[in-house]
């Protein structure tokens, strides 16, 4: 089943007081999104993935063009009971506990009595928050409101859920818990959406992404048919270099100064390593890494950005 | 029903557990230092100045209470972007400014059953600090159960002027709908000023302009009876029913304003 698709989806600002004029912070975006993925919506700043999930929860009305979720339009009552949605930094209210907070929102999502409160504490104990659910939330920190984020829009079991920049304000353990916790997700046949300009998180997560810029969806689909991951070159990084080395190679490898007396060699694909390896050893250079270089999601992402046309003055995509 | 309930209960529990007490506290404070000070200032007139301090106090405090927190209750979820999350769930905008609407009439109701108790705390005390043949003359008992009429009334216009204060914090920022709520609050107690407007002016359509005005703007002044129960003037059942009936009628029409501005309104 079809969890999320858009239809020729646009919407148009109007920026200024007294002249008016439209700017297009989303241009006719189609997509389809199958139950069960984890999709990764990335762009950079600006480029209208928040305006996306804006519409997609109905907070903004579009221009033109339709959403449905989970089949019906997003505006349906029945249909937000399935779906969870986590803003970009998440703000509540300041004086509700966090179990409150969850109460509410869970009786909200139609939950009552007994199953109410279990979907609650399971909830917190998903995210990880401990004792603290019983204190207001004015003396959280701010990781500790994306959790209770997070929380909140898994309290109702959705079948979909909507993560706008979900790592923001995480520190790396935090970030390894969501990354687990959206695993997890997709494992109970949840369907994700999160947008990100993190593109670590989306290749170590996502089955599918869309790369939008400028408003426009500039790609689409399953990552492994959009990445080639094919082997571009190797990186060593060496100590110990000593001048006459450094002359040897010079010429030979791209060579760049690191901290503590250490480069980092880069050999294009066609030069073996082996032999490199073993005339520096024969020079008593060090060796203390060396990984290939692959095409990755961030030469993808930076080749779509690099290729969208830019905007005109009037804020409108050019055609 | 259940979603108007849920979000009422939570702006409930948020207001209540953020100025309310506060609020409480410095009235009773404020009354209790103004009985002592006016018993010992003048003769023969505490208890009457008690009754109108008290009376003026609730309804200046309520009316703070109601635009403050009533201005705040959608722009401060706009602005802090709270109301992302809510409208995300399955309520309607309708349900979230209708349960924003009662849960903030349910806090200036218990605000104002706690001021009103201390009010009557304070006119006992009095009552009882009084000789009796001093008490035989005043024109009504310390603990006039009357006075609840003027409560009462004063209730109905907070309720109104917090309906107004939702209506401007829909569509505008926090400072313009404070000014123009307080500004129609102050126009609405001289509103019936602008009915007799056409025997001081010349002008027909500066005398049109000032009726329609007369209709639109609320007219607050029949829900101010604390002169007549302070002086134990009877106050007409039926002007009281009136009055009420007046203002479930005009909050009704400024909710319903209120809800078709927030219908189409987006959240950037």
């Amino acid at each position: 089943m079809v969890a999320i698709e858009t239809e020729a989806l646009t919407k148009d600002y109007d920026l200024g007081f007294w002249r008016r004029r439209p700017y297009r912070a989303l241009d006719a975006l189609t997509m389809t999104i199958e139950e069960g993925e984890v999709f990764g919506f990335l762009g950079p700043n600006g480029a209208g993935k928040s305006t996306t999930l804006k519409l997609l929860m109905g907070l903004i009305f579009p221009t033109s063009g339709t959403a449905r979720i989970l089949g019906r339009p997003v505006g349906d009552l029945e249909m937000r009971r399935r779906i969870g949605f986590l803003p970009e930094n998440p703000s509540f209210y300041d004086h509700l506990t966090a179990e409150e907070l969850l109460e509410y929102f869970a009786g909200l999502s139609g939950l009552r009595g007994e199953a109410r409160r279990r979907r609650v504490a399971e909830s917190l104990d998903e995210v990880g928050i401990g004792g603290e659910r019983r204190m207001t939330l004015r003396s959280f920190s701010k990781g500790m409101i994306q959790r209770v984020g997070v929380a909140q829009a898994l309290v109702a079991e959705p079948r979909v859920v909507f993560f706008d920049e979900p790592m923001s304000g995480l520190d790396p353990l935090g970030r390894r818990d969501l990354r687990q916790l959206m695993l997890r997700l997709r494992d109970r046949g949840c369907t994700v959406f999160f947008s990100s300009h993190i593109l670590s998180d989306a290749e170590a997560l996502c089955s599918q992404v869309g790369i939008v810029v400028q408003g426009r969806l500039m790609a689409s689909g399953r990552l492994a048919d959009m990445v080639a991951f094919e082997l571009r070159g190797w990186e060593l990084v060496v100590a110990n270099v000593s001048d006459a080395a450094k002359e040897k190679l010079h010429g030979r490898v791209a060579m760049t100064a690191l901290a503590n007396q250490r480069y980092t060699l880069e050999l294009p694909a066609g030069d073996a390593p082996d032999r490199l390896i073993q005339s520096l050893a024969a020079e008593g250079v060090d060796i203390v890494s060396m990984n290939p270089i692959r095409t990755t999601l961030e030469d993808y992402f930076v080749s779509m950005v690099n290729a969208a046309t830019p905007r005109d003055l009037d804020g409108m995509p050019r055609s | 029903m259940r979603a108007i309930a849920l979000v009422a209960l939570a702006v409930y529990r948020e207001s209540v557990r953020d100025r309310v007490p506060l609020t409480i506290a410095g009235f009773g404070v404020l009354l209790v230092c103004a009985s002592y000070l006016i018993s010992q200032l003048t003769a023969g007139q505490d208890l009457k100045i008690i009754k109108d301090l008290g009376l003026a106090a609730l309804n200046i405090l309520g009316l703070f209470i109601a635009v403050f927190i009533g201005i705040g209750l959608v722009a401060k979820e706009v602005d802090r972007r709270s109301i992302y999350t809510l409208l995300s769930k399955p309520v309607t905008r309708e349900q979230f400014l209708a349960g924003k609407y009662l849960g903030l009439v349910m806090t200036l109701g218990v605000n104002l059953g706690a001021m009103c108790l201390t009010f009557y705390a304070v006119l006992f005390y009095q009552d009882l600090a009084t000789p009796a043949g001093i008490r035989a003359t005043w024109p009504a008992p310390a603990m006039d159960p009357r006075l609840m009429i003027a409560v009462v009334l004063i209730f109905g216009e907070l309720m109104l002027v917090t309906a107004i204060a939702l209506f401007f914090s829909s569509f505008s920022s926090p400072l313009l709908s404070m000014l123009l709520t307080l500004g129609l609050w102050i126009a609405g107690h001289f509103n019936t000023d602008l009915r007799q407007f056409e025997q001081v002016v010349d002008s027909a359509a500066a005398a049109f302009i000032a009726r329609g005005a007369y209709y639109l703007l609320p007219n607050l002044a029949p829900f101010n009876v604390k002169a007549e129960v302070v002086h134990a003037v009877p106050v007409a059942a039926s002007h009281v029913v009136l009055t009420l009936s007046y203002a479930a009628v005009y909050i009704a029409a400024v909710l319903l304003a209120a809800m078709a501005v927030f219908r189409k309104r987006d959240f950037k």
